[in-house]
């Protein structure tokens, strides 16, 4: 499960919700794994306004990955200046923006718990794939 | 007529083929006056890339059709995919399926991942773009979830699934209680939370589920909360078997 899908995802217990202690979770006993995937600029830099910076910091301290800054990056950052171009395609990546795509699309947590803030409730990631069902659910 | 995403791996034993239910969704997502409305909200290339959500991913045809296709669908392919199904075999054969789709695209889009979990019960409120659910909306008895810890992965030691354990999670499929509409309520109650601001919704109903009541609730939400079918298939007599209901907020302004 790549970390990016964590951007968009809570406890699912519903008096959580409320709670800021619900988001992000927060992985532990992970058991990470690199999945390559092809880099998208334009949708690094549109996808920025929508992530929750300190949500991305927390979980990459957590993983024990190098500490991000403090502020996210900004657009410009995402492009080499020479290469700034009206054609999305003509774009060339910069370092900043090879290492977003590392962190949020081809990190990704292979074994591990993802627990809330909130409640303590541990959910279970097993060969990439997250497990939100709670007993309650199913009744 | 766009590419149909394949789902050869998928093991139809216990996750739901394709159907005619499958086929309406795909056909009105990518219908001229679903793609005019689409673009109309989400084309803008200098916003936030769209999210899709679907819930009940089955084989994932449906979102791969939408994650391999976002740039005729949307006008941009920064767009975010993500699923949740009930049933663990359906959510990895339908990630399978979902890159399998975007690999074969000129213009890839961006999948995240399918989570295994209730409806959209680990989805962040206002989080999503555009939502979708075909339901299991036949009306027979739910199935006993009593046993779908143990149904929802291969037995311990085993390679292979039981056969009770298959008629279970093909239940998990169709199943829908009263009206058909058990599962599809509980979702409807999800959708005001989980859109955001521009937010839609399209959710697939049965001629049983008694479509007009459930497009009469919606409207009833509050001020502004529109409801309308936007594709159908089976006239038979002025009825229609299978519809498609969009759902969204009229923006001021
Ligand atoms: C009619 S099938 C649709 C499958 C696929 N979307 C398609 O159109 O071919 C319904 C799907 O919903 C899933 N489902 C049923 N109840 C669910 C629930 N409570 N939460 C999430 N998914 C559920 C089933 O496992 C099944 O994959
Ligand atoms: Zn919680």
């Amino acid at each position: 499960m790549k970390l990016l899908t964590l951007n968009f995802l809570t406890c699912a217990i519903k008096t959580c919700k409320g709670s800021p202690a619900s988001f992000p979770l927060h992985p532990r006993d992970s058991e990470l794994e690199i999945i390559e995937t092809d880099i998208n600029l334009p949708f690094l830099k549109n996808i920025l306004p929508r992530l929750t910076w300190d949500a991305v910091r927390t979980i990459s301290t957590e993983l024990g990955l190098p500490e991000l800054p403090a502020t996210a990056p900004t657009r410009e950052d995402l492009v080499e200046p020479s290469s700034t171009s009206e054609d999305d395609a003509e774009e060339v990546p910069t370092q900043v923006a090879k290492d977003l795509h590392r962190l949020l699309l081809e990190t990704c947590v292979k074994e591990g718990k993802l627990v809330c803030g909130c409640c303590e409730h541990e959910y279970q990631v097993k060969e990439g794939v997250a497990n939100f069902l709670l007993p309650g659910h199913l009744v | 007529m766009l590419p149909t995403p394949s789902t050869s791996h998928v093991s139809f034993d216990r996750v739901y083929e394709p159907a005619e239910d499958s086929f309406l969704l795909l056909d009105t997502i990518s219908s001229s006056t679903e793609v005019a409305f689409l673009k109309d909200r989400f084309s803008n290339a200098t916003t936030h890339p769209p999210l899709v959500l679907e819930v009940g991913v089955g084989s994932g045809v449906v979102l791969a059709f939408v994650a391999g296709n976002a740039d005729n669908i949307f006008g941009r392919h920064d767009v975010l995919t993500l699923g949740t199904d009930i049933n663990r075999f359906a959510c990895q054969a339908a990630s399978q399926t979902v890159q399998t789709a975007i690999a074969s695209s000129a213009q890839p889009s961006v999948f995240l991942d399918v989570v295994n979990g209730d409806l959209a019960s680990s989805i962040r409120h206002q989080s999503v773009d555009v939502f979708i659910f075909n339901p299991p909306y036949v009306p027979a008895e739910l199935p006993d979830f009593s046993r779908h810890d143990s149904y929802n992965a291969l037995p311990a030691g085993k390679k292979a699934t039981t056969f009770e354990q298959d008629s279970y999670l093909l239940e998990l499929s169709y199943a829908g209680g009263e009206d058909g509409m058990v599962v599809t309520n509980r979702m409807l109650a999800q959708i005001p939370e989980i859109l955001s601001p521009n937010g839609i919704a399209y959710v697939l109903l049965c001629a049983q589920n008694k479509p007009e009541d459930v497009k009469k609730n919606i409207r009833s939400w509050g001020p502004g909360w529109l409801a309308e079918t936007v594709g159908s298939s089976g006239k038979k007599a002025g009825w229609e078997k299978l519809q498609i209901v969009r759902i969204w907020r009229q923006t001021s302004g």
